[in-house]
């Protein structure tokens, strides 16, 4: 045992108070509280009940994922130019996923029956749209102000001018109809995250209105969408909105299933954007009142930047369930990246046995992707936050 | 000298007369008469719940008030927004708790409101929130960000922000009782100084001794009532009211 300095240096045997003298020297931890070793004992075996459960882990690892692998890359065709290079044959009785076939239907999932030689546009468009996101969600970046007007005004209008086509340009009409593939996807993905954040906002704001009318507007309309089905919406928006509207002027069937995604996307974004208006400390209004802010200047410079920067995480996750609803607008007949997919999957010329699971990996992947880079990106700001950096 | 035209020289700065409020049922404010003349530096002290802050509070028009008037440099408070608006231009206020705008760095706190409501130009703006940066004497922060300070520099930021909007009046909501002890002194030293520069002071404080160095007249409030007034002095030697020698007692121990 140690016997500290201060007392054993002490003349008098009875010392009243303990006093360190010299700092205390830094010792190593125990042997068995660090290393690999350590970690694998107290992270996978600390006791009974957790051991067995690490074991059925690894078990049913060992049982998926080389089958998994064998089938998506060992076994897997990879090129080919029809049906032939998929079908199980003497030498190769068992067959993986079908990639041959993506690769030659890539085209078509991409852009559709959109015009080969139009297809440039739709390129130009993916390439305004990645950069006006990356402006967005890069919190750093220079004159976001900017970005944010160009993503939320130049770039639905560029966009609209661009792939449906302008003449006085020389960009000739392209119908709805012939657009497809993950181009739509993105095209409805994007047109709900573009148009529910402004409209979640004034309903947010309606909502907590002082002005009654404005409440109960806001308010029926939030719940109202809330309590239906987005299918149920896109079924309204494509068999009753020609009902109200002039039959010269009906809007087209893309249009339709838009304006549906939107509305619905906006009452889910309205409820998002009320809970962080909801966790603005009150003294940030009274000190912007204090100064003789007004009402909207008080939302456009104090509480609007704070509120939605503490919900980006939750601003995030909404997009990433609109962005998986799109799917649904397959059932009003748009040729989505999923129905794409589906019509490539009847296709004769790719007909064998692994056509469908591959087409629906696929299908799997994309999404994945997508939606985990979304996950990421808001985990990432969450941690920010939570980190305190509240810029 | 700042008046404007046609104002009459002894027009207070602020002028409250038969003032009532009420939370639902209860009587938080009941008939508050009160002279503020120009240049008076006033403490308005008084146990939790008097009714202090929420006096304070009416004056810029933060609370609603059901009767009494309130004229602040020569405006009848009404509930005209745009009256509103223009008595909170001549108003400053600190808070308890700062309430710095946190997305906002010390400088563009300071800058906000003279660009967006006085429409100052950004570059008249800056120099101007140097100017009182360097009164409050933390010039070297105005690059920072709100939570990156202590305590008392937030506060004294705060108090250099109101100043920019270069108030008729400056109205302090217990400016130090959310600090560290450490950290009061440089607060209240600031004030002291603004006091020095001639402005129109309210201060809401239990700091007794800035009351005695600075005010020239003492508040006691009691439920919701103004029970004594009084010139530093008098008040402490010799409070009239039974209310207030309790009170004294208790907070000077």
């Amino acid at each position: 045992m140690d016997v500290p300095v201060a007392a054993a240096s002490t003349t008098n045997s009875t010392a009243l108070a303990y006093v360190r003298a010299a700092p205390a020297a830094a010792v190593s931890p125990p042997m068995a509280t660090v290393g690999v070793l350590a970690w694998i004992r107290e992270r996978l075996f600390p006791n009974v009940g957790s051991s067995l459960m690490t074991i059925s882990i690894a078990l049913l690892l060992i049982w998926i994922v080389p089958p998994l692998i064998d089938f998506l890359i060992v076994k897997a065709t990879w090129t080919g130019a029809d049906r032939e290079a998929c079908l199980p044959t003497a030498e190769r009785p068992e067959v993986g996923a079908c990639w041959a076939y993506i690769g030659d239907r890539f085209a078509y999932l991409v852009y559709g029956s959109y015009p080969v030689a139009g297809r440039w546009r739709v390129d130009v468009f993916f390439a305004m749209l990645t950069f006006g996101t990356a402006w967005l969600l890069w919190l750093e970046a220079p004159r976001r102000d900017i970005g944010a007007a160009y993503f939320f005004v130049f770039l639905p209008v560029a966009s609209f001018l661009l792939l449906h086509g302008f003449e006085p340009i020389g960009l000739s009409i392209v119908d709805t109809a012939l657009w497809g593939g993950f181009t739509v996807t993105i095209v409805v993905a994007a047109v709900g995250i573009v148009v529910s954040l402004p409209i979640g906002v004034v309903l947010a704001l309606g909502r907590r209105s002082r002005l009654p009318a404005m409440r109960l507007l806001s308010t029926l309309f939030i719940e109202f969408v809330r309590g239906v089905p987005l299918i149920t919406v896109l079924f309204m928006a494509s068999v009753m909105l020609p009902l109200f509207v002039p039959d010269s002027w009906s809007p087209d069937k893309l249009m339709r299933a838009l304006v549906g995604v939107a509305l619905f996307s906006s009452a889910y974004m309205a409820e998002v954007v009320r809970a962080g208006l909801q966790a603005m400390p009150r003294g940030q209004y009274e000190a912007a009142h204090a100064l003789g802010l007004s009402y909207w200047q008080t939302l456009r410079l104090i509480v609007l930047p704070q509120a939605l920067k503490v919900t980006i995480p939750n601003i995030v996750n909404s997009y990433i369930a609109l962005f998986k609803d799109t799917t649904l607008v397959f059932f009003v007949g748009i040729f989505d990246f999923l129905k794409t997919i589906e019509v490539g999957r009847a296709d004769p010329a790719w007909a064998t046995p692994v056509t469908s699971a591959t087409g629906y990996i696929f299908a799997a992947l994309v999404y994945f992707v997508c939606c985990y880079a979304m996950s990421r990106y808001a985990s990432s700001i969450e941690e920010r936050l939570a980190a305190g950096e509240r810029r | 000298m700042n008046l404007r035209p046609g104002a009459a020289a002894d027009m207070p700065a602020v002028e409250i007369t038969g003032l009532h409020k009420w939370f639902g049922e209860l009587h938080v404010l009941a008939d508050i008469n009160l002279r503020v003349g120009r240049g008076e530096r006033i403490v308005i002290c008084g146990p939790s719940g008097s009714g202090k802050s929420t006096l304070l509070r009416c004056i810029n028009r933060l609370e609603d008030f059901q009767r009494g008037d309130i004229v602040v440099d020569g405006m009848a408070l009404t509930r005209d927004t745009r009256r509103v608006d223009a008595i909170r231009r001549e108003v400053g206020m600190v808070f308890q708790h700062f309430n710095l705008f946190p997305h906002l760095t010390v400088l563009e706190n300071c800058t906000l409101a003279p660009i967006q409501v006085r429409g100052m130009p950004k570059r008249e703006a800056e120099k101007r929130a140097m100017h009182f940066l360097a009164r409050v004497k933390i010039p070297e922060q105005a690059g920072k960000y709100p939570s990156q300070l202590s305590g008392g520099q937030q506060q004294r930021v705060a108090i250099a922000r109101a100043l920019c909007m270069s108030p008729k009046l400056m109205m302090f909501d217990e400016p130090t009782s959310a600090l560290d002890p450490e950290m009061v002194k440089e607060v209240l030293d600031t004030m002291v100084a603004l006091a020095l520069d001639g402005m129109t002071m309210l201060v809401v404080t239990h700091e007794m001794t800035f009351a005695r160095q600075v005010a020239n007249r003492i508040v006691f409030m009691d439920a919701g009532q103004i029970i004594e007034i009084n010139e530093p002095a008098p008040f402490f030697a010799n409070p009239q009211h039974e209310r207030t020698k309790l009170f004294l007692s208790q907070i000077l121990h």
